[in-house]
């Protein structure tokens, strides 16, 4: 059953990708890395001792996605931020965003990491791709997609990252709240939004399948 | 609605004196002038508080409340519907250093989450 992940035995998860599944989830998990961005982190050949003092921004992103994946920690959607509950969020944010954007950029990685490793396409052409300590080997499979494999971790990897990833296109696309999706289900075919909807159930689907692999 | 009266740098500045213990340089600290000030009495608890939003799915929710704070299914799954149906729900108090390691915990989730002083 494609865009569903199965239990492995012994830990782990498995998920029957095609052609296009897998071109659409890369194509996303780069869109999701390119959106967050590299961050403040120091240039190449600076005193790696300076990351360790590099601080961060201490106000919350502009674009409202990254707005959402990056929240303020003190404030609430129920409270007028006073003065000092302005300056704890930003004191906040200067030593946790970067830290942050790092974890789900590399969540997003190993996404394209272990889509990379399943392809057919190309081969070995020395690009590194396949049998890094990531571990997917998933090259069994047809010339119309192949069987992802997932180790325990890198099933959390990918759950964080299927999570931003709907945090991302679900604020894109303006979702707010449980009833928007059935509305959003019954868009016209010629609707711009439809392919993203249809993107953003399937991920659901996905990310769904995969949870239940990891409570089970 | 509460919100953090006091100022919470105020609690920074607390935590650094005690740390500079032994060292009694002069510091003119005029006590009695102290009193007027609101400073956050330390057993005042705070709280992470996760908010509800459109886009998290229920069970990935109640996968994080029991993963990380290693809650049992059940509680788990009822402080998820607490966040579902109230809009919010309280995941867990303590010290505000604590707290501040929660919200970053659940923000790596993408959960949306605050922290503020319970009273």
């Amino acid at each position: 059953m494609a865009g569903h992940f199965e239990p492995l035995p012994g830990g782990g998860a498995a998920a029957p990708l095609d052609e296009v599944e897998i071109s659409i989830l890369r194509s996303l998990a780069v869109q999701l890395m390119e959106l967050i961005g590299p961050g403040e982190e120091p240039a190449e050949g600076d005193d790696p001792l300076a990351a360790l003092f590099t601080e961060g921004p201490s106000e919350p992103p502009s674009d409202p996605a990254l707005a959402r994946l990056f929240p303020d920690a003190y404030g609430g959607p129920d409270q007028v931020p006073d003065d000092a509950t302005h300056a704890a969020a930003a004191e906040f944010r200067r030593y946790t965003e970067n830290d942050l954007r790092t974890r789900k950029r590399e969540d997003a990685l190993a996404v394209v990491r272990a889509l990379d490793a399943l392809g057919p396409v190309g081969g070995r052409d020395g690009s590194g791709g396949t049998g890094g300590p990531g571990g997917t080997d998933g090259t069994e499979g047809a010339v119309d997609g192949a069987v992802l494999r997932l180790k325990p971790d890198e099933s959390r990897q990918w759950l964080g990252a299927l999570n931003d990833l709907r945090l991302a296109i679900g604020t894109r696309l303006e979702v707010t709240d449980e009833d928007e999706s059935g509305e959003l289900l019954r868009l016209p075919d010629s609707d711009p939004r439809k392919p993203m909807v249809m993107a953003y159930l399937w991920l659901g689907g996905l990310q769904e399948s995969l949870i239940e692999t990891l409570t089970a | 609605m509460e919100t953090v009266s006091a100022d919470p740098s105020a609690t920074i500045a607390l935590r650094s004196t005690r740390c500079a213990l032994g060292a009694p340089v002069e510091i003119e600290r005029p006590e009695s002038s102290e009193a007027p000030f609101e400073v956050p009495e330390p057993d005042v608890p705070w709280v992470t508080l996760v908010h509800n939003d459109p886009v998290n799915l229920m069970s990935y929710v109640a996968y994080v409340f029991e993963t990380y704070f290693g809650y049992s299914k059940g509680k788990a799954k009822q402080l998820m519907l607490d966040v579902h149906h109230k809009g919010r729900a309280v995941v867990s108090s303590g010290s505000r250093e604590e707290m501040e390691r929660d919200v970053q915990a659940m923000h790596g989730y993408g959960l949306w989450a605050t922290l503020t002083q319970d009273r």
